[in-house]
C-alpha cells in the first residue's frame, strides 16, 4: 500500500516562504495569484494491507515525527 | 556491445587524434566503458593537458612545503608539529546550471580534498564572480550560490570566514565559484593517495552510487551553449549531513594505522580515484563493480565508473584491517565495501557481473594522456594612460564608489555563513585577511583570496603578479608571515591562441611574484573553457594565500582603534589610474595599463609593516587596493565609526586619492609611535607620508570637504540588500 | 559538579560547548553518543548546536525521537538541569520539553552575526549571574530560529517569568514572536535559547558575555 502525507502550516501561522513565492509569482506577471501557502509531501510505502490499520499507524507517524503539531497540520492519502 | 562510432567519440569530448592515441595505447578499439574512462581522465579537468607544461614553471618547493601540487591538497609546516593543508577549487559550470547544488557540492568536494589528507577542515573561503547586476540571471545566481555555500559549510560546522564577490558582464553566462578549504593536521599524520603494494584491499566508503553527474568532468571542460540549461540532470546533489559523518569517520579511521592510501571520489568518481591512486603507487588495481554500494537499480559498469555521486571516498587498507575499518563506518552509519584489490600488473581492470569490462595500462590514463603545447599569442599589454575629468568633486566620487556593486559591503553575503563555529575565528570577514586560531594554541592562520581580473585582462603577466602581491599584502596587513598559496586559474578556451596567451602570461606572472616573495604554490586547480558564445570571461587567476601569526595577541585589524592616532601612508603613490575602480565607476572607462607591481618594493614595505605588528607597536593596518587610498581610509573609518581628518597636502587630487599604486598600506598609531615609524621608515628606504589624524565622527579631506562616517556607512551597506530584495530570485 | 554533552550525528558545536564546560567546571563533560540509551548520572545536560541528522524533515525533529532523548526527558522531569542551545533548543521544543516551535527565519536566510540580547529573567539557575535587563552580546547562527507559540502560551510564558532572553536594540534576527530568544520550562530546570553563549566565552573572539551563564550554572549546581 502506498501513502501520501501532506504537511502544511496551520492556518494562521505565518508562512514567510509561501509569502515569498506569492510575491515572486506576482512579479512574474501572474497577477491573479492571491495567498500562497507551501508545505511538504511525503510518499511512504507500507507493507500493511489493511487500510484502517495503515491509517492508524500513519496518523501516529504524523503525530510523532512527520508533523510538528504546534505549527503544522497534516493530511493522509492512501492508495491501495 | 555498442560499436564506437565517430559520433560517440565526439560526444565524449575526444578528438580524432586522441581517439587514435587510445587505440594505439590499447592495441585495439576501446569498448564503451573504456572510452568513458579515457574521456574523463583525458579531459582538461583531470589531465591539465593544456596547462601542465606551463604549470611546471611555478615554484612549488621551499622551506615550509611538505607536499606540493599533485596530491589532493597542499601541505605546509606551521611549526610545533602542526601542518596546514589547503587547496582552492572551482565549481563554475555546475553552479551556473544549478547554483545552490553546484556551489554546495563545490564546498563538499574541496573539504573532502582536505580531510582525505588527514586534516580537519577549520576554515572555508570562496571567490565568486557573477555577471553584471542588471543581467536577468544574476540575482538568482547570487542567491543560489550564497545559500548553497552556507547550506553545506554551515552544516559541516566549518566556519566560512571570507572571500570575494565581484560582478562583471564577462561572467554573465559563466559565473565563477571558487572554494578554498583550510585544514589542520599533524605533520607526521599526513595521508597520501599512492596505493603502494600488491594484494591490499581497496575499500569504498561513504554514500551509495547513483546516476548523478555522469560526465560532469567532461562538462566542466566544454564551453557553454544554449542547451547547457538542459544539462540539469547531470548536476550532483550534495548531502552535507553524510559528509559530516564521513569526515568524522575518516578522521577516526586515520587515527588507526590501517590506511595505505586514501583519496576522495571527486570529478570522475571511481575512475579518477582508482586510476590516480594506482598511478601514484606504481601499482595496478582490480575492481569488482558488483560490490559497489548502489542507490539505483540496474546500473551499468559505464554508469558506475563515471558517476559523480558525492560524499564518497576510496581507500587502500593494509591487509586484514577490513573489519576494523568496517566497524568505524558502521558506527557512523555509512556504507563500507571491499570492492577490489591492488595488483602488481600496473593495469586498471574492472569487472562487472563476472566479466572484464575494462582493462588498460594505468599509465595510459596518466603519463600517456595527451599533453599539449598549444600555440599562444601574447597580447601587447596595454600601455595607454586614459584621460579623465580632473575637476569632479572627490567626496561625491568616494560615496559613489563605496556604494557600487563591486566595492560595497558584502555583509549580506557573509551573514549567511556561520563564521563563529569552532570558536577560533579571530578576524571575521570584512578585514584584509581572515584570522583563525590554531585550536588550543596561541598561533593563528591568516588567509585570503585575491585577484583583480580587469588588471589581468589588460596585462595577464602584471595582473597575475598583482594577484599574488595583493594576497601577500593582505596577509602581511594582519601581521601574518605569508607562507604559501593555492591557485585557481579560471580562463576561456585554451584552443584560442589569445586565451592561451593569457594563461601563459598569468602563470609566468604568478611564478615571478611567488619566487620573489618566497611564496610557493602548493596546490591548485585549472578551470578552462569558461566562455559563452565564444566570449571568454576576464582572465581570473584567483590566488588563495595562507600565512602564520605566531602570537595571536600581536595582530592588526583595519578598524581605527582610538581618536588622536596619526595616520601614515606607507609606500610610493604615483597616482596610477589605469584600470582603476575610479575610472570604471566614475568615468565609465575600462582602460589603460594596470598598476605595475614592483616586487622589491612589495617585499620591503611589507616586511617593514609586519615587523611593526609583530613587535606589538601597531594594531591598525589596511592594505590599499581596489579604489585606492581614499577608499581604504573610508573602510578603516567605517569599521570603527571613528572619523579622520587629513593634513594639508598639495598632491591631494583624484590621482592621489584614487590611484591604485601597489605595495601600499595605511597605518594608524599613537603620535609617539608614529614619529618613530616615520624615522625608521626613512632609514629603511620605505616611502612614507604623514597623512592625517583619527577622531571625530566625520571624514574631513579639507575644511570645506567633509562627510559624516555614518553617512558613508549607510551608502556602503545599502547596495547589496537593496539589490537582492529588489526582484525575484 | 558533573555535566554531559549529547552528540548527535552532525552536531557541530559539541566541541565548543564541551571546552567551555571544562573551563568553568574544571572537569571534562561526558560526551554522550545519540545511540546510547542511558545518560550518565550528571547535574547538567547540554544539547549543543549543529544540524542533528542533517536537520532533515524539520530541525531537531529526528533527534527528538532518538534513544538518548527518552532518557533526557525522564531526567528533565526529575529536575536535572537541561540546556539546549540553537539546534538544542529546536530539539527541546520538538521533544515538548519546552513550549512553542522554531520556524524558518522571517528573512528566509541563514543568519550569522553577533546580536544584542537582554536578560529578561534572572530568577533561574541559568541567568542568576546576570542583572535584570542586562544587555549581552552573543553570536547567532541559524536558519530556523523564529520562535512561535500561540498568544495564550506567549502570555503565560511572560506572566510566569519564563521568557529568559529577548533580542534587544531593535535587532530581532529571525522574526521571533515578542523578540523571544530563550525560554524556560515550567519547573525552570530546562532552558533553550537560539544564540550561542558558548561562543562568547573567549575575550579574543569578542566580549566574553556568555561566561556568566555557565558560571551561574556551576554556582547553582555545585
Amino acid at each position: 500500500m502506498k501513502a501520501r502525507v501532506f504537511v502544511t502550516l496551520k492556518n494562521g501561522v505565518l508562512d514567510p516562504q509561501g509569502k515569498a513565492i506569492g510575491h515572486a509569482l506576482n512579479n512574474l506577471g501572474f497577477e491573479a495569484v492571491g495567498e500562497v501557502r507551501q508545505g511538504k509531501l511525503i510518499d511512504i510505502e507500507l507493507a500493511d494491507k489493511d487500510e484502517s490499520r495503515a491509517r492508524t499507524s500513519l496518523k501516529e507517524m504524523c503525530e510523532k515525527l512527520l508533523a510538528n503539531t504546534v505549527i503544522e497540520k497534516y493530511e493522509i492519502e492512501l492508495k491501495p | 556491445m555498442t560499436a564506437i562510432t565517430q559520433k560517440i567519440v565526439r560526444e565524449h569530448g575526444l578528438n580524432e587524434d586522441e581517439y587514435a592515441r587510445i587505440k594505439r595505447l590499447l592495441n585495439r578499439e576501446p569498448n564503451l566503458v573504456e572510452l568513458g574512462i579515457f574521456s574523463v581522465m583525458w579531459s582538461e579537468h583531470c589531465s591539465y593537458k593544456s596547462t601542465r607544461v606551463h604549470l611546471r614553471k611555478l615554484p612549488t618547493k621551499g622551506g615550509v612545503v611538505i607536499q606540493g601540487p599533485g596530491e589532493n591538497a597542499g601541505v605546509i609546516d606551521i611549526g610545533d608539529g602542526d601542518a596546514c593543508v589547503f587547496k582552492m577549487e572551482s565549481h563554475n559550470h555546475p553552479s551556473f546550471i544549478e547554483p545552490y547544488q553546484g556551489a554546495a557540492t563545490g564546498v563538499g568536494g574541496i573539504m573532502r580534498d582536505v580531510f582525505t589528507m588527514g586534516a580537519r577542515p577549520v576554515a572555508m573561503m570562496n571567490a565568486l564572480r557573477f555577471g553584471e547586476p542588471s543581467h536577468e540571471k544574476t540575482r538568482h545566481l547570487v542567491s543560489g550560490v550564497v545559500s548553497g555555500i552556507g547550506g553545506y559549510g554551515n552544516c559541516m560546522g566549518v566556519p566560512t570566514v571570507g572571500g570575494e564577490v565581484n560582478f562583471h558582464r564577462s561572467y554573465n553566462g559563466n559565473i565563477l565559484v571558487n572554494a578554498m578549504c583550510v585544514g589542520l593536521a599533524r605533520t607526521d599524520r599526513i595521508f597520501l593517495s599512492a596505493a603502494k603494494g600488491a594484494g591490499n584491499p581497496v575499500v569504498y566508503i561513504g554514500s551509495k552510487t547513483g546516476r548523478d553527474g555522469i560526465h560532469g568532468a567532461t562538462m566542466a571542460s566544454a564551453e557553454f551553449n544554449e542547451d547547457s540549461e538542459e544539462k540539469r540532470p547531470t548536476v550532483q546533489v550534495g548531502d552535507p549531513f553524510t559528509e559530516k559523518l564521513l569526515l568524522e569517520a575518516c578522521l577516526e579511521l586515520m587515527a588507526t594505522d590501517a590506511i595505505v592510501a586514501i583519496q576522495d571520489m571527486g570529478a570522475a568518481g571511481l575512475t579518477s580515484s582508482s586510476a590516480e591512486m594506482a598511478d601514484k603507487g606504481g601499482a595496478g588495481i582490480e575492481l569488482d563493480l558488483d560490490h559497489v554500494p548502489q542507490r539505483e537499480a540496474n546500473m551499468t559498469a559505464y554508469e558506475m565508473m563515471l558517476s559523480e555521486s558525492q560524499e564518497r571516498m576510496l581507500a587502500v587498507l593494509k591487509p586484514g584491517r577490513e573489519a576494523q575499518a568496517e566497524a568505524i563506518f558502521k558506527k557512523w552509519e555509512l556504507d563500507f565495501a571491499v570492492i577490489g584489490i591492488t595488483t602488481n600488473t600496473k593495469r586498471l581492470v574492472v569487472k562487472h557481473k563476472g566479466r572484464i569490462v575494462a582493462d588498460m595500462p594505468v599509465t595510459s590514463l596518466s603519463d600517456e594522456a595527451p599533453l599539449y603545447e598549444r600555440p599562444y599569442q601574447k597580447r601587447t599589454p596595454r600601455q595607454d594612460a586614459p584621460a579623465f575629468d580632473t575637476s569632479r568633486p572627490v567626496m561625491e566620487s568616494l560615496v559613489k564608489i563605496i556604494a557600487s556593486p563591486d566595492m560595497c559591503s558584502r555583509r549580506w553575503v557573509w551573514e549567511q555563513y556561520d563564521n563563529s563555529v569552532m570558536a577560533d575565528t579571530i578576524q571575521m570577514p570584512g578585514g584584509d585577511a581572515a584570522v583563525v586560531r590554531v585550536h588550543g594554541t596561541d598561533k593563528a592562520l591568516a588567509m585570503t583570496t585575491d585577484v583583480t581580473p580587469r588588471y589581468c585582462k589588460a596585462d595577464p603577466f602584471e595582473g597575475a603578479k598583482q594577484a599574488v602581491a595583493e594576497a601577500w599584502r593582505n596577509l602581511t596587513a594582519v601581521g601574518a608571515t605569508p607562507l604559501a598559496v593555492t591557485d585557481n586559474l579560471n580562463f576561456g578556451n585554451p584552443e584560442r591562441p589569445e586565451t592561451m596567451g593569457e594563461i601563459v602570461g598569468a602563470i609566468d606572472g604568478i611564478g615571478e611574484a611567488c619566487r620573489a616573495l618566497s611564496f610557493p604554490v602548493v596546490s591548485g586547480n585549472c578551470s578552462l573553457y569558461n566562455e559563452t558564445h565564444g566570449e571568454p570571461i576576464l582572465p581570473t587567476p584567483a590566488i588563495g594565500g595562507v600565512g602564520l601569526i605566531r602570537d595571536v595577541t600581536r595582530m592588526a585589524t583595519i578598524a581605527f582603534k582610538r581618536g588622536g592616532d596619526t595616520i601614515i601612508l606607507i609606500g610610493d603613490t604615483k597616482g596610477h589610474l589605469g584600470q582603476s575602480i575610479y575610472l570604471r565607476e566614475i568615468e565609465g572607462l575600462e582602460e589603460g595599463a594596470p598598476p605595475p607591481v614592483d616586487l622589491v618594493a612589495e617585499k620591503r614595505n611589507g616586511d617593514f609593516i609586519r615587523r611593526l605588528i609583530e613587535q606589538g607597536r601597531v594594531d591598525t593596518v589596511h592594505d590599499i587596493s581596489d579604489g585606492g587610498l581614499l577608499v581604504a581610509l573610508a573602510e578603516m573609518a567605517m569599521s570603527a565609526l571613528i572619523g579622520a581628518e587629513l593634513f594639508a597636502n598639495e598632491r591631494a587630487g583624484v590621482p592621489f586619492f584614487f590611484g591604485e599604486d601597489q605595495a601600499r598600506y595605511l597605518v594608524a598609531a599613537p603620535w609617539a609611535v608614529s614619529e618613530q615609524i616615520l624615522a625608521e621608515a626613512a632609514k629603511a628606504a620605505v616611502p612614507v607620508l604623514r597623512l592625517g589624524r583619527t577622531g571625530g565622527v566625520d571624514l574631513i579631506l579639507a575644511p570645506d570637504k567633509r562627510i559624516a562616517i555614518s553617512q558613508l556607512w549607510t551608502a556602503h551597506e545599502a547596495w547589496f540588500p537593496g539589490y537582492m530584495e529588489a526582484g525575484p530570485r | 559538579m558533573k555535566s554531559a554533552v549529547i552528540v548527535f550525528p552532525a552536531s557541530n558545536r559539541d566541541r565548543d560547548t564541551a571546552e567551555v564546560l571544562e573551563k568553568v567546571i574544571g572537569k571534562k563533560p561526558h560526551m554522550v553518543w545519540h545511540a546510547d540509551s542511558e545518560m550518565p548520572n550528571v547535574d547538567l545536560i547540554v544539547i549543543p548546536g549543529g544540524f542533528s541528522y542533517g536537520d532533515y524533515l524539520r530541525c531537531g525533529a529526528m533527534a527528538a525521537q532518538s534513544h538518548i532523548m527518552r532518557d533526557v526527558i525522564a531526567k528533565a522531569n526529575k529536575g536535572v538541569a537541561v540546556l539546549g542551545i540553537c539546534n538544542g533548543f529546536q530539539i527541546l521544543t520538538e521533544s515538548r520539553l519546552l513550549p512553542g516551535a522554531l520556524m524558518r527565519n522571517a528573512g528566509l536566510k541563514f543568519v550569522s552575526k553577533p546580536v544584542p540580547v537582554e536578560v529578561e529573567e534572572t530568577q533561574s539557575m541559568f541567568t542568576r549571574r546576570y542583572k535584570k535587563k542586562q544587555r549581552v552580546v552573543y553570536p547567532v547562527a541559524h536558519g530556523e530560529g523564529n520562535y512561535f507559540a500561540d498568544e495564550d502560551t506567549l502570555d503565560r510564558l511572560e506572566g510566569e517569568g519564563r521568557v529568559v532572553f529577548r533580542y534587544a536594540g531593535g535587532e530581532n534576527p529571525n522574526g521571533s514572536a515578542r523578540d523571544i530568544a530563550g525560554v524556560l520550562n515550567e519547573k525552570r530546570n530546562v532552558m533553550g535559547l537560539m544564540p550561542h553563549p558558548e561562543c562568547a566565552c573567549d575575550p579574543l573572539l569578542g566580549p566574553p558575555d556568555g561566561l556568566g551563564l555557565f558560571e551561574g550554572l556551576v554556582e547553582a549546581l555545585s
